[in-house]
């Protein structure tokens, strides 16, 4: 049986906090170990705070958040219609950071692929973001 | 997010609580250089025994206080990551740069 729930998130700092702990209380549901509850949080994390300080770079705008949920298969999507990815390949390298002035690693694409089982990110320079990750929960 | 500094022999000493991420990492970065430069110590030690989450903001800051740290001749330690932040640290390959200890006091151990 499917589930599904959408939020939509003022592009704040403070909301990311709320983002982790949204995407935790939903995941629960499919039994997660603490490892991949943790994972979760922090994939959620890194594309929420993406489209805070990349996608509207400080300007209000909304995030919004969809999370689903299949027998084990857990889907997140978070899209922004903030400023848009020219170059996705490069933006996703690890280490690349177009704002290497406010100590950003350049880890986070790295983290959300790795900690996740996919990742897919699409973009239009102008339009926004859509970062798609999903996980096999194993339990 | 809490931020707990003690000096220790020649290091200060930053124990991190509770979640590190973008709200908060602006507000960290300005305390740990502002204490960093009144202890008027060497080095410096990270306590993360309390961090209960960090994202790669969390990295930012780290590496950007390793790199001011040892620009002055100081070495950085972190002491104690929780499993969350030990995994993100190990796939960033953070314990490449700054060297890692299972607990604090080894961490303090010849500083
Ligand atoms: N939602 C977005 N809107 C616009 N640009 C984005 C968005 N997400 C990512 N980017 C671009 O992709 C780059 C890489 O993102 P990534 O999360 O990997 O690193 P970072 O955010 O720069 O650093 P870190 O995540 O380690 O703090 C960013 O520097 C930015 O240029
Ligand atoms: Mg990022």
């Amino acid at each position: 049986m499917e589930n599904k729930v959408k939020i939509i998130l003022d592009a704040r700092s403070v909301n990311e906090g709320f983002a982790r702990v949204a995407a935790a209380a939903f995941a629960a549901a499919l039994d997660p170990t603490v490892e991949e509850l943790a994972d979760i949080k922090t994939a959620v994390s890194e594309a929420v705070t993406n489209a805070i300080i990349h996608g509207y770079e400080g300007k209000s705008g909304r995030v919004c958040m969809e999370m689903t949920a299949n027998g084990n298969l857990l889907t997140v999507s978070v899209t922004d219609r903030g400023r848009g990815i020219a170059d996705i390949k490069q933006a996703m390298c690890p280490l690349y950071t177009s704002k290497p002035h406010l100590e950003r690693s350049g880890m986070g694409f790295t983290v959300m692929e790795s900690f996740m089982d996919s990742l897919a990110v699409s973009s239009r320079p102008g339009e926004g973001t859509r970062v798609v990750m999903t996980k096999r929960i194993h339990g | 997010m809490e931020l707990i500094c003690k000096t220790t022999g020649r290091a200060l000493l930053a124990e991190m609580r509770g979640e590190l991420d973008h709200h908060n990492a602006a507000h960290v970065r300005e305390e740990l250089e502002s204490r960093f430069a009144a202890a008027g110590m060497r080095n410096l030690i990270f306590d993360l025994s309390g961090l209960r989450f960090m994202d790669s903001s969390g990295l930012g800051i780290l590496i950007g206080r390793y790199k001011t740290v040892t620009a002055l001749g100081g070495q950085v330690r972190i002491a104690a990551p929780s499993e969350q932040a030990d995994k993100l640290l190990r796939l960033a390959g953070i314990h490449k740069i700054i060297p890692m200890y299972e607990n604090l006091q080894d961490a303090m151990t010849g500083l």
